[in-house]
């Protein structure tokens, strides 16, 4: 079963301040959770694509209907909080494994080295169907 | 590449022999299926140039076997120095083994210890002579996530340390059942994937039927395995008709039968009708009755429904499985109606939940019912729930199709 794993720019459970404004041991740590954490999912057979992506400022909305040159809307954006911030695809076993590796990357340390409990966001990717009986 | 074609069968065909053998010879498992993959990645480029040798199985067992003691000494060496490690004598294995181990090599990937998603990969390399990046494609995951998940398998076995033998008579009944269910799942996986004429994806249920194939000939009056074969064989004869040209699935009461493959038909039918002979059936010879069933019809409504579900019922006391009873209210609703059909998925609410499948069942019972609105609402309830994108795809324009019957609100 493959989960698409989200995490977005959205307030925390610990109201954790941005990154920018934690130490620099304490972003050191993190980083080295992430890596850690898609080691494992490799080494475990499970990991099939990790990215992060570039921050809301990169971002744009492209709008087109087809003929017209696009309407092109470059940030900032009032509602950049909405934005995904990067996503892990896995292939688990188990709905109960992918709902277990969200909750690691919800725990991932955050600013004194304390939990950051982000909200992540865990959704089954479509498939093809089951043959019929 | 099909002028590549031949070679490739054939040392799939010689993979689990060479293994066999190697294991035989020196035991450890998980190195000597280490060392055939090599070898069999060193024919596939050596034989390609060279052409395939006289002796193409002692010559997999002579490069496995090198490379083994190669890994030896070298482990020996930083381990002992050297007078362990010169104690390594490779006496040259004999040109062609007596044995073929592909049955017990098969009991021994699919170990029931072993989640799915380890003993499928594992089966598929040691047995079936795919390469890593084969089965990697195939599932659609990186190659070094795959190999991962094969050496964690492998790492997995090491730890019940079991002979390297068959179980004795009698005694293989349960790890049989593992290496059906397995072969069931390799080729559901292929048969679900073959929605497009993606020649880079390794074809699963072609791999799935030659693995049947094989223990099918190691135990030839064993009637579930050849109940297994013959319900692959009736079901992938209806794979041509299966999709429409745009990759849409087409569901069987609109498929056109005369795409179907006559030829897997009879042999299917064939293999069926000895298994049948020999008793009591179990779970794959009803499934297989059933396809039998559907593959001998002339249409859908045509089709032999009292006997259809007289096989679901029989199945469902087997099984107790709730998608059985799924299949058994559609077969129900075909043979006295889909009222009758819809009485027996009431009873089944408290099992599924909100399964989309019996959202998807009531949606077509409805329809039939004539209650379009109702069809309507159930048709849309699955297509939320479905994680299968074409199954969505279908559901969708079903319940646009009968929104469109009924005209605007």
């Amino acid at each position: 079963m493959r989960y698409m794993i989200l995490q977005n720019y959205g307030p925390t459970e610990s109201n954790c301040p941005p990154m920018s404004q934690w130490s620099p041991a304490d972003i050191k740590a993190h980083i080295e959770f992430q890596q850690a954490l898609n080691a494992e999912l490799l080494d475990r057979g499970e990991l099939v694509d990790a990215q992060g992506l570039a921050g809301p400022e990169q971002a744009r909305y492209v709008v087109s209907d087809g003929s017209s040159a696009p309407v092109i809307t470059d940030g900032p954006f009032p509602e950049s909080k909405e934005l995904l911030a990067g996503y892990r695809i896995v292939d688990v076993d188990s709905d109960e494994r992918a709902v277990e590796i969200a909750a690691r990357i919800s725990a991932a340390p955050g600013l004194d080295g304390a939990p950051i409990r982000q909200p992540i966001e865990v959704r089954a990717v479509m498939s093809a169907p089951d043959p019929e009986v | 590449m099909t002028h590549q074609q031949p070679a490739t069968d054939l040392l799939r065909d010689l993979a689990p022999r060479a293994l066999g053998a190697v294991v035989r010879r020196y035991g450890h498992f998980a190195d000597a299926e280490d060392a055939v993959q090599e070898a069999m990645l060193a024919a596939a480029t050596t034989w390609t140039a060279d052409g395939t040798p006289d002796s193409p199985l002692a010559w997999l067992i002579r490069v496995a076997s090198r490379k083994m003691a190669d890994q030896f000494r070298s482990d020996e060496a930083r381990r002992r120095r050297e007078e362990l490690a010169a104690s390594w004598s490779l006496v040259p294995p004999e040109p062609v083994p007596a044995h073929d181990d592909t049955l017990t090599l098969m009991l021994m990937c699919c170990h029931p210890a072993l989640s799915p998603g380890a003993a499928i990969p594992l089966t598929l390399r040691a047995v079936g002579g795919l390469t890593t990046r084969e089965i990697a494609a195939a599932f659609l995951v990186p190659e070094a996530t795959m190999a991962q998940r094969i050496s964690r398998a492998k790492a997995k076995l090491k730890g019940f340390d079991e002979p390297f033998t068959m179980p004795p008579p009698g005694g293989g009944g349960e790890r049989l059942r593992s290496v059906l269910h397995v072969l069931y799942l390799i080729f559901n996986e292929g048969y679900a994937a073959s929605d497009g004429p993606n020649l880079a994806r390794t074809d699963l249920s072609g791999e799935a039927v030659r693995l049947a194939r094989g223990v099918h000939t190691a135990l030839p009056d064993d009637a579930e395995v050849t109940g297994l074969l013959a319900l692959m064989l009736l079901t992938d004869a209806r794979r041509p008709a299966r999709t429409g040209p745009g990759g849409e699935l087409v569901p069987l009461e609109a498929q056109d039968r005369a795409r179907w493959d006559r030829r897997l038909i009879t042999e299917g039918l064939t293999l069926l009708t000895g298994a049948l002979r020999r008793g009591e059936p179990g779970e794959y010879q009803l499934l297989a009755a059933i396809a039998a069933l559907h593959d001998q019809a002339a249409s859908y409504s045509g089709t032999d429904w009292p006997r259809i579900l007289a096989l679901y019922n029989r199945l469902e006391a087997l099984t107790g499985n709730p998608m059985v009873a799924l299949n058994r209210a559609v077969a129900m609703a075909m043979a006295q109606g889909p009222d009758a059909g819809l009485a027996l998925l009431d009873g089944l609410a408290g099992q599924l939940g909100d399964h989309h499948r019996l959202h998807s069942v009531r949606a077509h019972l409805l329809e039939q019912a004539g209650d379009t609105g109702g069809a309507i609402a159930e048709f849309e309830a699955a297509a939320a729930r479905t994680t299968n994108l074409r199954e969505r795809d279908y559901l969708v324009t079903k319940a646009a199709r009968a929104r469109l019957a009924v005209g605007p609100p």
